[in-house]
């Protein structure tokens, strides 16, 4: 891969601080009345935060962060599941990076290898299957994501079958965003009017896989890009239709995303996955909204390779709002464990401990109330 | 970004030093190289002795005896390092020369003239001797750069797989001159925030050569002795406190100098000098050139009445010819235009910046290495 030092003109706009600005105020002229919307990507919450949007934002806007990020969503008991794995002697597992802080019921899968689990991160499912392929062990790798990851896990999963390798497998806890967009908007407390949809998974779905939101449930949504131009031009887009009371699902993001998305990643997806039920850290139980391997990759599935018990299902710790943050009922700073006993040093809730962790984002970019008084963004 | 560049064996990797010639090729470390007989004796000369000239070394005692005159009129500074990099070639230079340029920096940044060195090696048992060569040469051509003199030096091999080729762990002695004070307590209202050059390039430079994580870019780390700009910027200005921006980058150094002064800092998030191949870099790997480990760079502050002699100073010198101001020193409670109502209230010894934007957001210490995200 070859970064490009130089950076072409035409997308440096996207980054230009005195459009962005002057979007700014365009969008306050857009607001007619209060209205709350959410952003559903974690990358999204990372960049209102640093660009500083968020401080820029017309009184009356509220953003709220959703469920879009992978490791804030993955269950408890998953989770546990995933260490008990790495405590198997002999067991190597594969994981992104974000995974390895995350506290679960006894112990991180970072404090599992400080007591001597292998566990690996790797940047890709591929190079778990490369890593299978130079070793005589077991490796396991831990599929977390959306339909931005499970393409490249579908083809790391056919990778190792063409190499027939007996020492790879996954555990998919892989998910699904529109069976979770649906679930939000049958929650009246989420009480959101827009979305902020996510550019990369809107990649592989294209502005179609979004369509069920205007068409059937009457809800505006704007696909964006990450560049503050691009959220400042998209929340300008959705606010307008809230305002004006319209319904429709808007790719402003047409330089990346295309109507029908990207049809050979859902492919991949459909030969290697099918859908079941999953159950989601803060949202519950949500119909087919989980991705599981198909019959015939069945050896390759690492929970019928190495059967664990199911864990017992344990309380969130007590005061975590993560729950309430992920549908967008609360804002980070509304919890009120949030910068008292739940920091990045010491996470409580998944939310703070990814960086794309809505209270990550609000804690690490300086939005955070003030404790001495009065209120913050 | 999956495809490892340089094959993961170790070497070099565009670093463009290549190994001396003096070992017989495909020679490589043994546990007899550390057990203190002959094989050590034998490796020391061919790889240290020959490289590092001083008398004190060469007389091999068990410390190094050397005459006190040096330090006369001033106070002494002394430092320790460990050196762990990985992977120990990277653009730009390798463990040998960052070993010697970050002690030397450490030094020069408190006011000293840097004097003297230490090293001690841990090596793993099987690593290349031409390496081992590579790396003493890198740091004996560093010392020279700075001026400094290697005095004292060990070696010690662990096992195949109980270490990760070559640490090495320093000391440093240098000489503060008589009336030369530096510290945070001396930061005042009103002070600027300067640096010698772009931020981010060491560790840019260092994750393009991960295992895993390997991607071709232009960005070679800015690794250098700094006691040469430093000097000329105490002879331009008087100078309030100074650090070198290593790892946890240049928000990490001035997060405690705010705690430390007990006053509000404000950088300039259009003022910050990042290369647009650095920009390029953190972009695609989600990473904050804030953070980012330099080696080569000084952030300063200085009274805001000096600050274009001292400017002037470190742009007089090759390693400071894009020194800019960063940011200034605010006044205890000061809460600048654009701040959130959450950071106010909180302005005493903390770090803001103003976004490109205008908004002013509070910057905060991250936890753990920065790694890339899922999606």
């Amino acid at each position: 891969m070859e970064l490009d030092a130089g950076g072409t003109p035409w997308l440096s706009r996207f980054k230009d601080p005195g459009l962005a600005r002057r979007l700014i105020a365009r969008l306050g002229r857009e607001l007619s009345r209060p209205v709350r919307v959410m952003e559903v990507c974690g990358t999204h919450t990372w960049s209102i935060s640093r660009s500083g949007i968020r401080g820029a934002l017309p009184e009356g806007l509220e953003l709220r962060s959703g469920p879009g990020c992978p490791v804030c969503v993955t269950d408890q008991t998953d989770l546990d599941r995933m260490i008990a794995l790495a405590g198997r002697p002999g067991l190597v597992v594969a994981s992104f990076g974000d995974m390895v802080r995350v506290p679960g019921s006894a112990m991180s899968l970072e404090e599992a290898r400080a007591l001597g689990a292998d566990v690996r991160v790797v940047y890709s499912p591929l190079d778990a299957v490369a890593l299978a392929g130079s070793t005589g062990s077991q490796v396991v790798f831990l599929g977390v994501g959306f339909e931005t990851t499970a393409p490249v896990a579908a083809l790391a999963v056919e990778e190792a079958a063409r190499r027939s390798l007996k020492n790879f497998s996954l555990f998919s806890r892989h998910k699904l965003l529109p069976p979770a967009l649906r679930a939000l908007i049958s929650d009246s407390r989420t009480r959101v009017e827009g979305f902020i949809l996510p550019g990369h998974v809107s990649t592989v779905l294209g502005r179609r896989g979004f369509d069920f939101l205007a068409s059937e449930l009457g809800v505006p949504a704007v696909i964006t890009g990450f560049d503050p131009v691009d959220i400042l031009l998209g929340l300008k887009e959705l606010v307008g239709m809230v305002c004006r009371g319209e319904a429709r699902v808007v790719n402003a993001y047409g330089r990346v995303v295309r109507e029908d998305g990207n049809p050979r990643a859902r492919a991949a997806m459909d030969r290697v996955f099918q859908p079941a039920d999953e159950l989601w850290r803060g949202l519950g139980p949500i119909p087919q909204s989980g991705l599981r391997l198909k019959p015939e990759f069945s050896p390759f599935d690492a929970e019928a390779r190495f059967p664990l018990p199911d864990p017992a299902p344990r309380p969130l710790p007590r005061g975590c709002s993560c729950g309430e943050v992920l549908k967008g009922i609360l804002a980070p700073a509304d919890c009120p464990l949030f910068g008292r006993a739940c920091t990045p040093e010491r996470p409580v809730g998944p939310c703070m401990v990814s960086s794309e962790g809505a209270c990550a984002a609000y804690y690490h970019y300086g939005w955070v109330p003030a404790r001495e008084g009065g209120e913050g963004r | 970004m999956t495809e490892p560049v340089n094959g993961g064996a170790g070497r070099p990797g565009g670093s463009g030093e290549a190994p001396a010639g003096s070992a017989p090729a495909g020679r490589r470390i043994g546990l007899s190289h550390g057990d203190g007989g002959l094989a050590t004796r034998r490796l020391v000369e061919e790889v240290f002795l020959s490289r590092f000239r001083h008398p004190a070394l060469h007389a091999l005692g068990d410390s190094a005896v050397l005459d006190w005159e040096a330090s006369r009129g001033g106070r002494l500074a002394f430092t320790t390092d460990a050196f762990v990099v990985e992977p120990a070639f990277f653009p730009g230079g390798d463990i040998g020369r960052l070993a010697v340029c970050g002690t030397v920096n450490d030094l020069a940044v408190a006011g000293a003239s840097p004097w003297l060195i230490s090293a001690a090696f841990v090596l793993e048992e099987g690593l290349p001797v031409s390496e081992l060569e590579s790396i003493a040469d890198s740091m004996a051509s560093a010392a020279e750069e700075a001026g400094v003199s290697l005095v004292a030096g060990d070696t010690k091999v662990v096992q195949h797989g109980r270490g990760d080729g070559c640490y090495i762990t320093t000391g440093g002695v240098g000489v503060i001159p008589p009336g030369l004070e530096l510290g945070p307590h001396l930061i005042r209202p009103g002070d600027l925030i300067l640096i010698n050059g772009g931020l981010g390039e060491h560790g840019l430079a260092v994750l393009s050569r991960r295992p895993g994580l390997a991607f071709d870019t232009p960005v070679k780390s800015d690794c250098a002795p700094l006691n040469g700009l430093i000097r000329a910027l105490l002879q331009a200005s008087r100078v309030r406190f100074m650090r070198d921006p290593t790892r946890g980058g240049v928000a990490t150094v001035l997060l405690e100098a705010a705690a430390a002064s007990g006053l509000p800092l404000l950088l300039e998030e259009e003022a910050l000098p990042v290369s647009p191949a650095v920009r390029a870099g953190v972009e695609v790997l989600g990473l904050d050139p804030l953070y980012l480990a330099n080696e080569g760079k000084v952030v300063a502050v200085v009274p805001a009445s000096e600050a274009d002699a001292a400017l002037s100073a470190l742009r007089g010198h090759p390693l400071g010819r894009e020194a800019c101001v960063i940011g200034r020193v605010l006044e205890a409670g000061e809460a600048p235009d654009g701040i959130s109502r959450g950071a106010r209230g909180r302005t005493g010894g903390v770090l803001l910046l103003r976004t490109a934007l205008g908004p002013v957001r509070r910057l905060s210490a991250f936890s753990g290495e920065p790694l890339p995200r899922i999606c």
